[in-house]
């Protein structure tokens, strides 16, 4: 029987010909990442385990959920993985001035690559699922037994395969696909499992789209997202990457629980309504709404906070001002990103605009600082998460959104089809 | 190895945020996580739990985050066991790295009332409810999955394996 591509990377580092779907293996790891949130709470537990970690190389820390530090606990914290960084001689210790939201830093510095087997404490480790790697994300006990040994258990998944076909319109992009999606399986339909993206429709889809959409692979529970390594994500590892790296594709006769096909020239822009990730309205839908006021806007984050990602946001933004009842935050992910957008004049598109612009973090996704919102109020997110109270105030309400759907909404004061923005 | 207490009552997706809010994160000291609990969806739930108490959702428990620091949260305010319809699986790992029992059991989640009085053998994996008389067989702990929980979670078991 045949091996999805996702049970070909792990039968490779459990040293096995083959693996099946609910077969427990214990692995070898490329990769073993944690941030200031998760890295601090492992340590001790490392300590009681191994004084050295396996490989200086392989474990890689990032400072990213609550820096700038918000407060003295924090800072304790980030002085923590900040000298065991040090005491270790890691490698890949990313200080901030130099860094950004791990999961955009990780790819952008080519620490993780095609074909490796990967683990972050951090739920969205599944990003680097859009390199063609095996990529999940585990709490600070397995993060730090993988710290000490380099290896971890796993239950083998099985895995969904949704077959992309088509080219997505001019305002449609991986945020939206991925919301119309989990929309369509709901937030436990992929529950345990690969998501494993195919399809012709794949090559209209850049990096940027894919980090996003296997970014949210979390949210409909899946246990991993996976693309193939077509001529795109090659170029993109090329450029980033000096490691080398292993391609698998899934065996033509492997094993699908599911198979779901997603046309997306008919993926309209889509909102993920509160509370949940997979509540997803069509921008039509909306426009046929009673029009939803918003106080805040964020554009940033793990799951938006890219290049391309400014780009969409700064061609919608540009010429225009933000509705007076709406404050922006717009957080390029990474210190590259952001020098990008001081480069090509976004920054000024941005300020020009009346947009607060930060400095890169996690910032407000998780309701830890740089905006976190107060009882009643309503914000256009490109983040991953809708879920009660996630970005402050338990009675505060997160719509989730595209880049190009936040900006639209920034100058409109309420929830807007970036289709419809008129000139300047 | 039994649990016995009273039932805590959720519905589907009860996520890492709510369980334990990320305003809280600063902290990895298990008892102060535990007096946050579950406030953002049952800010009473700290005042009222006792040791003993049980958790009982319907599906997608857990889901969202990683944070350890939610099934710790609930161990160390006393929960003794969660049973749900289905669990988010990064949840799942991390309940049985630090030695909270989990039990998946649709017949349960369902059959079981807020406030209910209700055992739990991990040996057998038979759930009963002393309220309505009830009972509900889950999958039996092995013997290494309660070893692992007596010890007080992964690493705690695994050391006592290097000593034994």
């Amino acid at each position: 029987m045949g091996m999805t591509m996702t049970q070909k990377i792990l039968a490779a580092h459990a040293g096995l010909d083959s693996v099946t779907a609910g077969q427990l293996i214990e692995a070898k790891l490329d990769v073993v990442m944690a941030n200031d949130i998760t890295g601090p709470m492992a340590l001790p537990i490392f300590r009681e385990m191994a004084e050295k970690v396996y490989d200086k190389d392989k474990v890689v820390l990032v400072p990213d959920h609550f820096t700038p530090n918000k407060d003295i606990k924090s800072a304790e914290n980030s002085k923590a993985i900040r000298e065991f960084a040090r005491e270790q001689g890691l490698t890949w210790y990313f200080e901030q001035g130099k860094s950004g939201v791990e999961h955009a830093i990780l790819p952008e510095a080519g620490v993780v690559a095609a074909g490796e087997c990967i683990i972050g404490a951090d739920s969205h480790t599944c990003t680097y699922g859009a390199l063609g790697a095996f990529s999940t994300g585990v709490g600070t006990t397995d993060i730090a037994t993988g710290m000490a040994t380099g290896e971890l258990w796993f239950k083998v998944p099985s895995a969904m395969k949704f077959v992309l076909t088509g080219k997505p319109g001019p305002y449609v992009s991986g945020k939206d696909i991925i919301i119309h999606i989990i929309g369509e399986i709901g937030v436990d339909g992929a529950l345990y499992k690969s998501m494993e993206f195919t399809g012709e429709g794949i090559k209209e889809l850049s990096m940027d789209d894919r980090f996003t959409m296997a970014n949210m692979a979390i949210e409909a529970g899946a246990k991993n997202g996976i693309f193939p390594v077509d001529e795109k994500a090659e170029e993109y590892l090329r450029e980033h990457t000096k490691k080398s790296y292993k391609v698998y594709e899934a065996d033509e006769d492997a094993l699908y629980d599911e198979v779901v096909e997603i046309d997306l020239s008919k993926v309209r822009p889509t909102v993920a309504f509160p509370h949940l990730p997979g509540n997803a309205k069509t921008i039509d839908e909306i426009e046929a709404m009673e029009p939803v006021k918003i106080n805040q806007v964020v554009i940033g984050s793990c799951t938006n906070g890219r290049m391309e990602d400014m780009r969409k946001a700064a061609a919608i933004l540009n010429g225009h001002t933000v509705h007076p009842d709406v404050r922006v935050m717009v957080i390029p992910a990474t210190q590259k990103i952001f020098k990008q957008c001081m480069k090509e004049g976004l920054l000024d598109i941005f300020v020009d605009a009346g947009c607060a612009v930060n400095t890169p973090s996690c910032g407000p996704c998780m309701g830890g600082h740089m905006g976190v919102m107060a009882a009643g109020e309503r914000c256009v997110s490109t983040t991953n998460r809708n879920f009660v109270g996630r970005m402050g105030h338990v009675d505060s309400l997160i719509y989730l959104a595209s880049p190009e759907v936040a900006a639209a909404s920034a100058i409109a004061g309420c929830i807007a089809n970036p289709e419809k923005v008129g000139d300047r | 190895m039994k649990a016995l207490g009273h039932v805590f009552k959720y519905g589907d997706n009860v996520d890492t945020d709510v369980i334990i809010p990320a305003r809280y994160l600063n902290s990895f000291d298990a008892k102060e996580l535990a007096s946050h609990a579950m406030v953002d969806i049952d800010p009473e739930f700290v005042n009222k739990v006792k040791p003993g108490d049980l958790i009982v959702a319907n599906k997608n428990f857990g889901c969202g985050s990683s944070r350890e620091h939610a099934p710790l949260c609930l161990k160390t305010a006393g929960v003794s066991c969660v049973i749900a319809k289905t669990f988010a699986r990064i949840f799942y790992r991390n309940a049985i790295n630090i030695g909270l029992p989990i039990i998946e059991c649709k017949e349960a989640a369902e059959g079981i009332e807020a406030g209910d009085e209700v055992e739990v053998d991990f040996d057998s994996g038979k759930i009963y409810n002393r309220t309505k008389g009830t009972e509900f067989m889950g999958q039996p702990f092995p013997e290494f999955m309660q070893k692992l929980i007596a010890a007080g979670g992964l690493v705690r078991y695994t050391n006592t394996k290097k000593e034994a």
